[in-house]
C-alpha cells in the first residue's frame, strides 16, 4: 500500500518535475503538500500521535520510491522525519502530544540541527550554548547546512548547556520558527540535491520556554545519536532508490543505442558495467531492507547495523550513478539526461548524516566492542 | 447531500492493442483504469462532500474485476461502493447501460446528483450521462466545467462550449457530465487506501435491481457492431505546382471530376 502510494507520487508527481525544481534550486512545496494530502508524513509516528505507526521499514520503503524519483525531494521529506525522532525518542508526553500530530499531518515540517562551522564529524566541536535564565532557556549561536531551514515550523537543535562535562554537557532542545532571537542565513549554493533547502539557523539571545528541553538536560549527545541509529537507513535507501533510477535509464538507453550496427547492451563491455550495478544494487537493497528489520525489533545494538547498510549503499550508488553516466557517454553528460543530476546528487549521500568514514569508525568501534565481550 | 459518482473501467489508453484477427480491442494483458473524465468527477464529488457534507457513493457497471476502480475510488476519498455485476449484463450497448444504472440507482434509494465522466475513453460515445438522466426522468447538463454555485435545491453550473461557456440553473436532483477541466483530481491517501482495502463492496446482480431481462445485455442493445476494422492510411497524395493561378486551376479541376 505504502509501496504503490509512493510510486505514484514518484511517477506522477516528482519524476516530470525533478528536472525543473533542480535548475530553479526551488522547495518541492507542491509535492510535499500532495504528500500530506497522501497521509505519508505520518506513517512513522505513532497512533497516539495521529500517526500510522510503521516502523522503520515502512519509511525505508516509502524513500526508496522517493529516491527514485527524486534524492532533492526525497532529502526534504527525510529531513522533516530527521527533526521528529528526537521528540520521538526523548521528548516528555506533553510534547508529543504538542508537536507530532501537526507532523503527522505536514501542517508542520520538522529540521534537525546539529552541524555546525566547526563541529561536523566531530560534534565535540559544538560553540551553540543554551543558558537557563528564570522560565527560559537562551540559546546563542549558528548551527550550518540545516535541512528544510526557512521551511520548517519545528527545529530539534542540540546546544552545550554545560561545558565542564563533557559530551554529557549537551542538551536538545525544540525551537520553533516564530521565536524571538531565531533566524535564517542565506540558501546554500548545492551540487546536488538542489531542491531540498540548505540554510544557516542563527541563534542571538533566543528565548525559549523552560519546558522546550527534549529529555533531561545532558542528554543530548544520547537522543542525538539513537536519532542517528534509526535515521541512516532512511539514507540508504535514499541511495537503493536512486541507484535503481540510475541502473532504469542505463538499460534502457543501452538498449536502443546503436554503434557499430548493434544496440550497445550487446556488447560484453557494456554488459558487464550493467550486470556489475544491479548486483551491487541488488545486495545493497537487501542490506538496508535487513538493517531496517533489524532496527524495528528494537534491539540494544542498532548501530553497527545502521552504519553499515548507510556506508554500503551510498557507496553502491556514488558508483552506480557515475557509471550511469559513462553508459550513456556524451549524453548522460548532458543535462537534457536525468543521469548527471544523479551522480551529483548521489555525493552528499556519502557526506551526509555521518560521512562514509565516520560510519566506518562505527562499525570498526562495534566489531572492537563485540569481540572484547567474547 | 448524497451523490453518486458513475465509473467506468477501461483499458489504459497507453497499452490499445487491436486483435489482428478479429479487429476488436484486446483485453487480456492490458491494464484497466478508471476513466480518466470519470476520476474528475470522483473528485468533484469529494470536493462537494468536502465542502458541503454528505455521502458520495461511486457506481459501475461490469465484470467481478471492475470491483478493482471501486477500491481505488474509495482510496480517493468516495464513502460507498456499489458493483452492478451479472452475466446477462453482457454485450450491453449504451441504451441497455443506462437502463440498468437507473435500476441499480432506483434500488439505492436515489441520488441528489449523479456526477459522470463526460465520455468514457473506450467507446467514446458521450450517451450514458444524458441517458440516464432520460431514464430517471431528471433534469442534466453535459460537459460541466465548474460548479459555481451551490445550494439546497438548485446549482448554477457552468457548461464548457467551443466559442465559451453557458452558465446554466439546474434544480435538484439532477445530474451533470463533467470535462478534465473542472479541477485536478488528488492522488489517493493512506488512510483512503486502508479503508478501501477493508471495504465491503455492495454487488448488485439483475435480479436484485429487479431488472426486466428483455431489456438488459446484448438483448436489450439495438446497437450490433458489424464490423470492427483500422482505418488503412492511404499514403497517395499529389503534388499540385505551378504558379498561384495554374494551381488553382488544377486544383479546380481534380477537385470538379470528383464531385
Amino acid at each position: 500500500m505504502i509501496v504503490d502510494l509512493s510510486r505514484q507520487i514518484a511517477d506522477e508527481l516528482i519524476i516530470p518535475q525533478r528536472a525543473a525544481l533542480d535548475e530553479s534550486e526551488e522547495f518541492p512545496k507542491d509535492i510535499l503538500d500532495a504528500v500530506a494530502k497522501a497521509d505519508l508524513f505520518g506513517i512513522y509516528i505513532p497512533e497516539e500521535y495521529g500517526g500510522f505507526g510503521a516502523g522503520t521499514f515502512e519509511i525505508v520503503l516509502a524513500l526508496e520510491q522517493f529516491g527514485r524519483g527524486c534524492v532533492g525531494v526525497a532529502t526534504a521529506f527525510a529531513a522533516s522525519a530527521l527533526g521528529a525522532f528526537p521528540i520521538m525518542i526523548s521528548g516528555s508526553e506533553d510534547m508529543k502530544r504538542k508537536y507530532l500530530p501537526e507532523i503527522a499531518t505536514g501542517a508542520k515540517k520538522a529540521a534537525f540541527a546539529l552541524t555546525e562551522a566547526n563541529a561536523g564529524s566531530d560534534a565535540s566541536g559544538i560553540q551553540t550554548t543554551a543558558v537557563l535564565d528564570g522560565d527560559e532557556w537562551v540559546l546563542n549561536g549558528t548551527k550550518q547546512w540545516i535541512t528544510n531551514a526557512g521551511e520548517a515550523k519545528i527545529y530539534t537543535v542540540i546546544a552545550i548547556t554545560d561545558r565542564s562535562k563533557g559530551p554529557r554537557g549537551a542538551s536538545m532542545f525544540v525551537v520553533e520558527d516564530t521565536d524571538p532571537g531565531f533566524s535564517y542565513g542565506v540558501k546554500e549554493k548545492k551540487l546536488g540535491i538542489r531542491a531540498s533547502s540548505t540554510r544557516e539557523l542563527i541563534f542571538k539571545d533566543c528565548r525559549i520556554p523552560k519546558d522546550r528541553l527534549i529529555g533531561r538536560e545532558g542528554t543530548g549527545f544520547i537522543t542525538v545519536m539513537k536519532t542517528l541509529d534509526k535515521s541512516r537507513p532512511g539514507i540508504a535507501i535514499l541511495g537503493v532508490g536512486l541507484g535503481q533510477a540510475a541502473l532504469d535509464e542505463a538499460v534502457t538507453y543501452a538498449k536502443q543505442r546503436v554503434q557499430f550496427g548493434k544496440p550497445i547492451i550487446s556488447f560484453q563491455a557494456v554488459q558487464h558495467m550493467l550486470a556489475d550495478m544491479a548486483i551491487q544494487l541488488e545486495a545493497a537493497r537487501a542490506l538496508v531492507y535487513a538493517a531496517a528489520k533489524h532496527i524495528d525489533a528494537h534491539p540494544k545494538d542498532m548501530s553497527k547495523a545502521s552504519s553499515m547498510c548507510k556506508v554500503f549503499a551510498t557507496d553502491m550508488a556514488m558508483k552506480v550513478t557515475v557509471d550511469a553516466v559513462q553508459v550513456l557517454g556524451g549524453y548522460g553528460y548532458m543535462r537534457d539526461y536525468p543521469v548527471e543530476k544523479m551522480m551529483r546528487d548521489a555525493k552528499i549521500l556519502q557526506i551526509y548524516e555521518g560521512t562514509n568514514q565516520i560510519q566506518r569508525n562505527v562499525v570498526g568501534q562495534e566489531l572492537n566492542k563485540e569481540y572484547t565481550k567474547a | 447531500m448524497k451523490i453518486i459518482v458513475c465509473v467506468k473501467q477501461v483499458p489504459d489508453a497507453k497499452d490499445v492493442r487491436l486483435d489482428p484477427k478479429t479487429n476488436t480491442l484486446s483485453r487480456e494483458g492490458v491494464q484497466s483504469i478508471i476513466n480518466p473524465y470519470d476520476r474528475h468527477a470522483l473528485e468533484e464529488a469529494v470536493r462537494l462532500k468536502e465542502k458541503h457534507g454528505g455521502t458520495v457513493i461511486v457506481l459501475t457497471m461490469g465484470p467481478p474485476q471492475a470491483a478493482e476502480i471501486l477500491r481505488e475510488s474509495v482510496s480517493c476519498g468516495a464513502d460507498e461502493a456499489v458493483l452492478v455485476s451479472d452475466r446477462a449484463f453482457a454485450g450491453a450497448d449504451t441504451l441497455a447501460t443506462t437502463y440498468t444504472l437507473s435500476q441499480a440507482i432506483k434500488k439505492i434509494g436515489g441520488a441528489d446528483l449523479i456526477l459522470c465522466g463526460k465520455q468514457a475513453i473506450d467507446g467514446d460515445t458521450a450517451q450514458v450521462g444524458p441517458g440516464l438522466a432520460v431514464r430517471m426522468d431528471i433534469p442534466y447538463v453535459t460537459c460541466v466545467r465548474k460548479i459555481a454555485q451551490v445550494s439546497d435545491q438548485t446549482f448554477v453550473v457552468e457548461r464548457l462550449m467551443d466559442d465559451g461557456y453557458d452558465e446554466v440553473e439546474v434544480a435538484l436532483p439532477a445530474l451533470f457530465t463533467v470535462v478534465k477541466e473542472i479541477n485536478e483530481p488528488r492522488l489517493p491517501s493512506l488512510k483512503g487506501k486502508m479503508k478501501a482495502k477493508k471495504l465491503a463492496i455492495t454487488t448488485l446482480t439483475a435480479v436484485d435491481i429487479d431488472a426486466d431481462t428483455a431489456q438488459l445485455g446484448l438483448k436489450g442493445s439495438p446497437t450490433w457492431v458489424v464490423r470492427v476494422f483500422a482505418p488503412q492510411l492511404k499514403g497517395d497524395r499529389t503534388m499540385i505546382e505551378g504558379t498561384v493561378q495554374e494551381q488553382v486551376d488544377q486544383l479546380a479541376e481534380k477537385l470538379l471530376k470528383w464531385c
